[in-house]
């Protein structure tokens, strides 16, 4: 399949823009993906960069998560949004993408500041500071409006939470 | 100890005592924890309820905190008695809603209460006299040390503790200060001050009961935001604001003395009257009533009145209090007799 925008390179990304309630398939080449996503980030504006940080990574790759069920208690995305309630601890890293822009939206920040359980397994320590160093840096490149390096910063984000994800 | 106990016994928070206790009536902070894997509550089977009961039965023994703490499971007691853990702020409406492996646990003074599968496996409460935000923290933040010791808690790096509402994720952390503001809603204040605290995002509310309209001009002030800040931080956050607050009040009441002295006396002193001479009374112009009595103590106009004599009854007018105090189920007429009883042994009526 080639790509709907430039029509020339092979599209690896394919996504689904939803506008005014019409659907839209894209399929993008990796180049022009990358320049769209700097486009929507900018028509979300500045504030909802952050928060739609890993939506937009949900888009791209929409394809594969068509269900969004927790795979320990079985509740699903649309259960939570229905009843307000989470089924169990890994409902958090299952519904990753979407409970990071929403706790943003409530709270507003998504970075745990406060205490740990004592007997909490250490080893994400120093990975948490560069998470967080990261996310700081992110910040502060959405301020300057520097996007070219905020892009760059999410990816980074991104592995990194994909990391502690698969951590025991 | 057991739940007829409480009974003939006043809660450290009502002694009605600790720093700004004229203002302040008590400080609460409560933690939500839950149990890693654990289906939270609203998803679990009852064996996994009864499991969640076992393991905290289990981690708290030994535990000095908990020494003279009773444990009381929801499906064994009687409506009467439910309402009237509520009554005492020990634990919420939605506790005593179905009882299946539910259960609360009680200290000795009261000081410490930990709701078992309301919302969340456990919900920690301190609450304590005064305004006391840092002394009920380094409590509770030990105790919830020495439980993170042999409970899996469910957490996560960056998010925090994790909690059936995303609206408590992060520290879990609720910090609330329960205030006696007549001053500020007599001189028609109130609704300004409280205004100004939703714009901080703090939330008030009245003294019986979450959604209930404030009566006897006493409000809770809480933290909304739970995530994004130490607990250290957000607890330093409600105490300026409430140390405002207390200030406002303080020079509301200042400015009545002054300026309307007689008029004051004369509602104060009207409803000791009332108080200790009604043989029939409601719960809500009891409430009233008390309200104004605390205010003669707090500004030394009312000197013979005990202060923890008056918190107390502010709880125990309340209906299942009344009925547990009898020993037995009174109709809403019994009660309002029943009630000024009360009253008129407590404040030596007539
Ligand atoms: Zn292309
Ligand atoms: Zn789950």
């Amino acid at each position: 399949m080639q790509c709907n925008i430039c029509t020339k390179k092979k599209a690896t990304v394919h996504l689904t823009e939803i506008i005014d309630g019409q659907v839209t398939e894209l399929h993008l080449c990796e180049e022009c993906a990358r320049e769209k996503s700097v486009q929507m980030e900018q028509q979300f504006g500045l504030a909802d960069l952050l928060a739609g940080l890993a939506d937009f990574g949900k888009q791209v790759k929409d394809v594969d998560k068509v269900k969004l069920d927790c795979p320990h208690c079985g509740v699903s995305y649309d259960d939570f949004k229905k009843f307000g309630r989470l089924g169990c601890s890994e409902c958090y890293p299952a519904f990753r993408d979407h409970l990071s822009s929403l706790l943003k939206k409530i709270h507003g920040s998504n970075l745990h500041l406060g205490k740990a359980p004592l007997e909490f397994p250490k080893p994400v320590g120093p990975q948490i500071e560069t998470l967080r160093d990261l996310k700081a840096q992110l910040q502060e490149a959405v301020q300057k409006e520097d996007f070219e390096k905020a892009a760059e910063l999410r990816d980074k984000i991104r592995l990194a939470e994909k990391k502690e994800e698969n951590q025991p | 100890m057991n739940i007829n106990d409480l009974i003939n016994h006043t809660a450290e928070w009502l002694r009605g005592a600790g720093p700004n206790s004229n203002i302040v009536m008590s400080t609460r902070i409560r933690l939500a924890r839950n149990l890693a894997k654990v289906p939270f509550p609203n998803r679990a089977e009852k064996k996994d309820l009864l499991n969640v009961v076992d393991e905290l039965n289990k981690a708290i023994a030994g535990n000095d905190y908990f020494k003279d703490s009773v444990l009381l499971k929801m499906n064994e007691l009687d409506s009467i008695d439910k309402q009237f853990l509520v009554e005492r702020h020990l634990m919420s409406h939605e506790h005593a809603v179905s009882g299946d492996g539910k259960a609360l646990i009680v200290s000795g003074e009261e000081v410490l209460s930990v709701m078992v599968n309301e919302e969340d496996h456990l919900r920690i409460q301190v609450m304590q006299s005064g305004l006391t935000l840092n002394e009920s923290w380094a409590i509770i933040n030990m105790l919830d040390d020495s439980l993170s010791k042999k409970l899996q808690y469910a957490y996560m790096g960056n998010w925090g503790y994790l909690t059936a509402c995303p609206t408590n994720t992060g520290t879990a952390m609720r910090g609330s200060v329960m205030l006696h503001l007549p001053a500020l809603v007599m001189t028609k204040q109130i609704n300004k001050v409280l205004a100004a605290i939703a714009k901080l995002s703090f939330a008030s509310r009245g003294f019986y009961g979450e959604g209930t309209q404030a009566r006897g001009n006493i409000y809770q002030i809480s933290n909304q935001v739970s995530l994004g800040h130490s607990e250290e931080d957000i607890l330093q956050n409600i105490g300026g604001l409430i140390r405002q607050v207390i200030e406002q009040e303080e020079q509301a009441r200042q400015a009545l003395f002054m300026q309307n002295r007689s008029m004051l006396e004369d509602k104060i002193f009207r409803s000791l009257g009332v108080l200790k001479s009604a043989h029939i009374i409601s719960s809500q112009e009891t409430i009233e009533l008390l309200s104004m009595v605390r205010l003669g103590v707090d500004l030394g106009i009312l000197n013979q009145v005990d202060r923890s004599h008056i918190n107390e009854l502010f709880i125990t007018i309340q209906p299942a209090h009344l009925q547990k105090i009898e020993g037995k189920k009174l109709t809403p007429a019994q009660r309002d007799t029943r009630r000024a009883a009360l009253i008129r042994e407590k404040l030596g009526g007539v």
